[in-house]
């Protein structure tokens, strides 16, 4: 529990760039040293980013479909079961009539599929999730930012990179 | 190839971008939350008290009971169901915007989705609280849910009652889950600008939001099928709560025609608010640059559209009703036209039908005032519609002698206000705490600056 609660700070080194394309060649040029576990933040999504990095595409999916599977069978298992539960006959009908079950079946897709899939999110977010990692306010508003972590005999190599790919601001993060 | 800049294609080719930095977008954004005018504590005064109305008509309801409601036998739907159609409805035109319209990849929607999408949520808030209202026994409105009661009942599941409960509860919950989701990152932004206890609150309700690259990845998915789920639903929804009527066989109620026609009906109705909403809080938050003619020409096309739509299913209403050779049929209709209920007849054929087809008109597109004034149109003649349908299929349902009108009463009136009232606060508090307008999804759109020249 200490542990997630105080983490240490990552050392390693924070850039921001202000133009997305210099942004992207950092990332590329990184990655081609060997440079894995870099953190890009940026104030929207952008393509030009998703395609340097090249990461795979979101497991939420496989979330989303389990949980709309799920509500679905659970639909038509409990209006089944609570039928035969208290058998009554309404309107001539069979006890099970499935045809009005889908609505409940439908509707029960609907809100398990949702609510796995924002449930996904946040699982990943925090399994994914880099403590101690540095930010900076601007990365939410205009500028894009790159922490790579580094040893301090990687240091100064990494920034000299940054600076040559166009980074407005190099910071180094002690330990 | 020689570039050839034609200012009205680029103008028509860029016209959802507005011409901000992303640092402006967050600025102008931001400067919404600021301190509240005073026109606005006036504005969420009233609302408040508008509310205290119906505060006080309901505690005299749960009282006395509903008999000082206006209802009359055979009618015993009447305002509270009439109102909760209304508001049900109101919700769709958000959820059009902030999902179908994200799926259809329109630009136009952006500006606007956050608006409505809140709209969404308080309106189908205010919704839910229609029902138990009109229960009458607000204290045993669990005997709605599906659970194990003392003689091992269920719920029966082919009652459109039942399925309206969840369709009703699944909407609210999906449709918050959507909002509160898409505010994540804007929050995060205003976080990231403000001080002191502000940042504290924001700092809570951005739940961690950094922007990384591993978070936009699951989020951009999500967000996705988050559109994706919640397109059908918002199809459903009204779909059942038209069921409601359809599946019986009161004359009046028992078409085919009814689900979507009460789709078309909810968007048109929704859009309608969406216009009443926006047109006063784009000027009050200083958004004008944000939200433009642009948008409106948009939303007003899908006013038409919808209104249109309308117009289709009212004629094939009444040409169905002449066509089947029903009597009780016809006379349903020729006394919605005619007979004691014509004037709210006719306000809903008006209103809906025939103000909509000023739209086509751009003129009229473009025209804020027009817009504001046609808006009002369209938020009385839908409740309108639902009264309507409700009250004047039910005073004239199976036998003649048993006919009777009913007529509101202030218990009806007092609930109606206080639902415009709660609506009102919740819409004003949420505009005054939230960024209004989607910041990062605005952002997604202006292309930041770059190194070498040109698109990519």
């Amino acid at each position: 529990m200490a542990a997630l609660k105080r983490s240490r700070r990552m050392p390693g080194i924070l850039a921001s760039f202000v133009q997305i394309d210099a942004a992207a060649d950092a990332i590329r040029a990184l990655r081609a040293r060997g440079h894995r576990n870099l953190v890009v933040y940026s104030p929207s999504p952008n393509h030009e980013l998703e395609e340097a990095l090249n990461h795979r595409v979101s497991p939420v999916r496989l979330f989303t479909l389990i949980g709309g599977l799920t509500g679905c069978a659970a639909g038509f298992a409990m209006t089944i079961w609570m039928s035969y539960d208290w058998p009554v006959l309404v309107g001539g009908k069979p006890i099970a009539s499935i045809p009005p079950y889908v609505v409940i079946a439908f509707e029960l897709t609907i809100l398990l599929g949702a609510l796995s899939t924002v449930a996904a999110v946040g699982l990943f977010s925090a399994l994914q999730g880099k403590r101690g990692v540095a930010y900076d306010p601007r990365f939410s508003d205009d500028q894009i930012g790159i922490f790579v972590p580094a040893g301090s005999d990687q240091t100064s190599a990494v920034e000299t990179l940054l600076r040559s790919a166009g980074a407005v601001e190099v910071r180094h993060e002690a330990a | 190839m020689a570039v050839v800049t034609h200012p009205t294609t680029v103008s028509h080719d860029t016209q959802h971008i507005p011409p901000m930095t992303h640092a402006e977008v967050t600025r102008d954004v931001v400067a919404t939350l600021g301190p509240a005018s005073r026109g606005y504590v006036l504005l969420l005064l009233g609302a408040v008290s508008i509310f205290l109305i119906g505060i006080l008509t309901f505690l005299i309801l749960i009282k006395d009971g509903l008999g000082h409601a206006g209802y009359n036998p055979p009618v015993f739907w009447s305002v509270y169901i009439t109102t909760f159609v209304f508001w049900v409805g109101i919700g769709h035109a958000g959820t059009l915007i902030s999902a179908i319209l994200f799926l259809f990849r329109s630009p136009w929607r952006t500006a606007v989705y956050r608006s409505t999408e809140a709209m969404t949520v308080f309106a189908v808030m205010t919704a839910g609280l229609f029902p138990i209202i009109h229960i009458g026994r607000q204290w045993i409105f669990y005997w709605l849910l599906p659970y194990p009661n003392q003689r091992y009942l269920w719920p029966n599941f082919k009652s459109p009652l039942i399925w309206d409960v969840f369709a009703i509860s699944t909407y609210l919950t999906v449709s918050t889950t959507f909002l509160v989701f898409g505010l994540l990152p804007d929050l995060a932004a205003v976080r990231d600008k403000v001080s002191g206890w502000r940042k504290t609150i924001y700092t809570w309700t951005a739940a961690g939001w950094q922007g990384t690259d591993n978070q936009w990845r699951h989020y951009s998915r999500a967000y996705l099928y988050l559109a994706a789920l919640a397109t059908p639903l918002v199809l459903s929804v009204h779909s059942v709560v038209s069921w409601d009527f359809a599946s019986s066989i009161v004359p009046g109620w028992h078409g085919t025609i009814f689900a979507p026609y009460f789709v078309a009906g909810a968007i048109y109705s929704g859009i309608g608010m969406v216009l009443t909403l926006i047109i006063p809080l784009r000027r009050a938050l200083r958004i004008e640059h944000m939200i433009t003619e642009y948008h409106f020409d948009n939303l007003a096309k899908l006013t038409l559209l919808t209104g249109s739509i309308l117009l289709y299913a009212y004629a094939m209403e009444y040409f169905i009703a002449w066509y089947s050779g029903n009597t009780f049929e016809q006379a349903t209709f020729f006394r919605r036209a005619f007979g004691p209920m014509w004037w709210a007849g006719w306000t809903m054929i008006i209103c809906n039908a025939f103000v909509s087809q000023l739209l086509w008109f751009r003129k009229i597109r473009v025209n804020i005032t027009a817009l504001f004034v046609i808006s009002i149109f369209i938020n009385i003649g839908m409740w309108f519609e639902r009264y309507v349908i409700i009250v004047s299929s039910l005073s004239n349902d199976y036998l003649p002698w048993a006919w009777d009108q009913m007529n509101p009463t202030w218990a009806d009136w007092g609930i109606l206000a206080g639902s415009f009232g709660w609506f009102g606060m919740w819409f004003l508090l949420f505009a005054k705490n939230f960024p209004i307008v989607a910041i990062q999804e605005i952002k997604e759109m202006i292309p930041m600056p770059r190194m070498r020249g040109g698109h990519h």
